[in-house]
C-alpha cells in the first residue's frame, strides 16, 4: 500500500474533516493530543496528515505535496487549483455574499466599491452583472469596510450573519452556498487511484451514515 | 558522456532519437511570430497573455507561446502528409501568474489522413516519451466525439456545456448532480455524463464498460476510435494507458481523442496531445492533423541527482612562478580522466575529492 499525504485545514472545519476520515477507517491519535507537532503519520493505515493555513490546502494538493485535502469551495473558487473535486463533504456550510448596510441601494450611478478577500470571486460575480466595480482586496476584518466609508459594499462568506448584524449590515444578495470538498492531486489519483478511491468512498459512507444517525436522533 | 547532461536534456536528446526512428523529420520554427497569429486563436493557448513587441518595421511581433500555430501555419496541404518534431523554447506565464517563464518544449505533429495506424502510432510514440522519462508513466485518453456525441442532443447553451465539461475534468459529480436539478438534462444523458466521471481505468478494461452503456449513435465514432486504438496500442505493445473523460481540451479546436500524461513524482501533467482537424480547419486547411507536446520544465525537479563534486582534484598556486608548473598538472590529470580545477590562494565553498597545494609535496612537483 502506497502512502497517502493528507492536508487538513487548521481549525474547526479541520477537526470536523479528520473526525469523518478517523470514522472511515484512516484514524491517527497522534492528531487529536494538543501537540506543535506538524505532521501526524500512521503507517498502519497508510496515511501522513499536516495541518496548513485552510487557505494553503489547495496550494498543498495542485503541487502535489499532498495527494488530497479537505477545502473549502470559496478557496476552490478564488484560486481555481487545477485539481480533482471528489467529494462535497457536507459541512462547514456557509454562503458567498454580498452584503452592505441594511438599507443599501445600489442606484448604479457611481462605480461600486467592493472590500473583499475574494476578489476574483466579486469580479466574476459582478462582471457576470455588468456592474463596474472597484476592488479593494483586504485580509481580514471585512465588515469594517463599509462600516468606516472604506468601500460601499463587500463579498464575504457568512455563517449565521451575527456580525453582520452587530455591524448594523445586511446580506444583499447571495453569490453561492460553500461547504468542505475532499480534493485530490491530478498526478498522484493516477498512480495512487486505489488508496483514493477507495478513502473517498469510505468517507462517504462514513458521511451518509452519520446524516442518517442525526436524522434519526432528531 | 550522458552524464554530463541534466535530466531535461537527457530525456530531450531520448525523444528526440525516438521520433526519428520512426520516420520523423526534425523542424525548426522562428522564435516569433506575428502577434496577429495569436490573437485570432486565443483559446487554443493554456494561457491568453502573450509577450508581445515590436518590430524594427512597426509590425507587432510576439515571442512564441506556441509551437503547433506556427508549424501548421508554415505548412501548406500540398505538402502531402507530414511527420514532424520539434524541440524548442515557448514563452508562457506560469500558473501562479508571476510573470513569463521560458519553457522548453519537445512535441510530434503528423499532418495528413489520422486513420487508425497514425492515431496508434502517436498515442505509442506520447506513451514512450513518457517512459523515456520514468518507468512509472500514465497516458490518459479520452474522446470529445463521445462527450460532445451526450451533449448535442441535450437542449443546452455553450455556457452550460462549458460548465459541465469543466466539472467532467475535476471529477466533480457532486457539482454535476447539482446541475442536473437546473438544467433540463433528460434521464439517460445524465446517466452517460456521470458514467464519463465514475468510469476510469485501464483502456482494454474500461472501453467494454462504455460499450455496454448503450450510447446514442452520435457516439458511434468516438467509439469507434477507442477501439482501433486499443487494438493498435496492442500491437504496438503499449502499456499503462486509460481510459479517463477528465482529460478535457477545448472543443473549438480539438476534435475526437485527447490525451495527458504524467509522471509519478510530477505534481501535473508533462504531455498533453491530442487530434486537432478543428483548428487546420480554421486556419483554412483540408487536412487532418493529430500531435502532442511534451514540457520538458516539469522536469527540473524530478530524479535530482544527488549533488556532483565540482571537480575530482583542486588544484591550489601562491605565485605566479607556479603558473606553468600548475598548467603542467592539471593537463597530466586531466589526460587520466579526472577532471581538476586550477585556482589561485585558498577555495571557499568548493567541493572537490582532493585538494593539492603546488609547492608542497603533492607528488606533482
Amino acid at each position: 500500500m502506497k502512502m497517502m499525504n493528507i492536508a487538513l485545514p487548521k481549525g474547526r472545519l479541520g477537526d470536523k474533516a479528520y473526525g469523518v476520515l478517523e470514522r472511515a477507517g484512516y484514524a491517527c491519535p497522534a492528531l487529536r493530543e494538543d501537540s506543535r507537532q506538524l505532521t501526524f503519520v500512521n503507517e498502519e493505515a497508510g496515511v501522513r496528515y499536516f495541518l496548513v493555513k485552510p487557505a494553503d490546502v489547495a496550494i498543498y494538493v495542485e503541487r502535489g505535496a499532498a495527494d488530497i485535502g479537505i477545502a473549502g469551495k470559496d478557496i476552490l473558487l478564488e484560486y481555481a487549483p487545477d485539481v480533482y473535486e471528489l467529494l462535497d463533504l457536507n459541512m462547514g456550510r456557509c454562503r458567498m455574499c454580498v452584503a452592505g448596510p441594511k438599507d443599501f441601494d445600489d442606484d448604479h450611478a457611481h462605480t461600486l466599491r467592493v472590500a473583499t478577500k475574494f476578489p476574483r470571486i466579486a469580479a466574476r460575480h459582478f462582471s457576470a452583472r455588468s456592474r463596474e466595480i472597484e476592488l479593494i482586496h483586504l485580509n481580514g476584518s471585512i465588515e469594517l469596510a463599509p462600516v468606516v466609508g472604506l468601500s460601499d459594499v463587500i463579498v464575504d462568506i457568512v455563517e449565521t450573519g451575527a456580525t453582520l448584524r452587530e455591524n448594523g449590515l445586511a446580506v444583499l444578495e447571495e453569490i453561492v452556498p460553500i461547504s468542505a470538498r475532499l480534493i485530490a492531486n491530478k498526478a498522484s489519483f493516477k498512480f495512487k487511484r486505489e488508496e483514493i478511491r477507495a478513502l473517498a468512498e469510505r468517507a462517504q459512507e462514513s458521511l451518509t451514515a452519520k446524516e442518517k444517525a442525526e436524522v434519526q436522533g432528531k | 558522456m550522458t552524464d554530463e547532461l541534466r535530466p531535461d536534456e537527457r530525456v530531450s536528446v531520448a525523444l528526440r532519437r525516438l521520433y526519428r526512428a520512426y520516420g520523423y523529420r526534425p523542424y525548426k520554427v522562428n522564435k516569433f511570430e506575428e502577434y496577429e497569429l495569436y490573437m485570432r486563436n486565443k483559446s487554443f493557448l493554456t494561457s491568453e497573455q502573450i509577450l508581445a513587441f515590436c518590430d524594427t518595421d512597426g509590425r507587432l511581433m510576439a515571442l512564441k507561446p506556441d509551437v503547433t500555430l506556427s508549424v501548421v501555419k508554415n505548412t501548406r496541404d500540398s505538402d502531402g502528409p507530414l511527420k514532424l518534431f520539434y524541440s524548442e523554447n515557448v514563452y508562457r506565464v506560469s500558473r501562479a501568474g508571476y510573470g513569463f517563464r521560458e519553457i522548453m518544449q519537445t512535441g510530434v505533429e503528423l499532418i495528413g489522413p489520422v486513420d487508425d495506424y497514425a492515431m496508434g502510432e502517436v498515442l505509442m510514440l506520447a506513451a514512450r516519451s513518457l517512459a523515456a522519462i520514468s518507468g512509472e508513466y500514465a497516458l490518459d485518453i479520452a474522446d470529445l466525439n463521445i462527450t460532445e456525441g451526450i451533449l448535442s442532443a441535450e437542449p443546452l447553451g455553450d455556457g452550460e456545456k462549458q460548465e459541465i465539461l469543466a466539472l467532467i475534468s475535476q471529477k466533480n459529480l457532486h457539482g454535476l448532480m447539482a446541475l442536473y436539478g437546473r438544467l433540463g438534462v433528460s434521464e439517460a444523458a445524465r446517466g452517460w455524463l456521470s458514467a464519463l466521471i465514475t468510469e476510469y481505468g485501464p483502456l482494454r478494461e474500461t472501453l467494454p464498460r462504455f460499450e455496454a452503456l448503450g450510447l446514442p449513435d452520435a457516439c458511434r465514432r468516438g467509439l469507434d476510435d477507442l477501439r482501433a486504438v486499443c487494438g493498435m496500442l496492442e500491437a504496438f505493445g503499449v502499456g499503462r494507458v486509460n481510459l479517463d473523460f477528465s482529460v478535457v481540451n477545448d472543443m473549438n479546436y480539438y476534435n475526437g481523442l485527447v490525451f495527458s500524461g504524467f509522471i509519478d513524482g510530477v505534481a501535473s501533467a508533462v504531455l498533453s496531445g491530442g487530434r486537432y482537424d478543428r483548428l487546420m480547419e480554421k486556419m483554412g486547411r483540408t487536412s487532418e492533423a493529430i500531435g502532442f507536446a511534451v514540457y520538458l520544465d516539469q522536469l527540473e525537479r524530478f530524479a535530482q541527482k544527488a549533488q556532483e563534486p565540482d571537480a575530482d582534484t583542486l588544484l591550489l598556486y601562491d605565485t605566479d612562478d607556479q603558473a606553468q608548473e600548475a598548467a603542467r598538472a592539471a593537463q597530466a590529470l586531466i589526460a587520466r580522466g579526472e577532471r581538476v580545477r586550477v585556482q589561485r590562494g585558498a577555495a571557499v565553498g568548493l567541493r572537490c575529492r582532493r585538494v593539492i597545494r603546488m609547492g608542497e609535496g603533492g607528488g606533482e612537483q
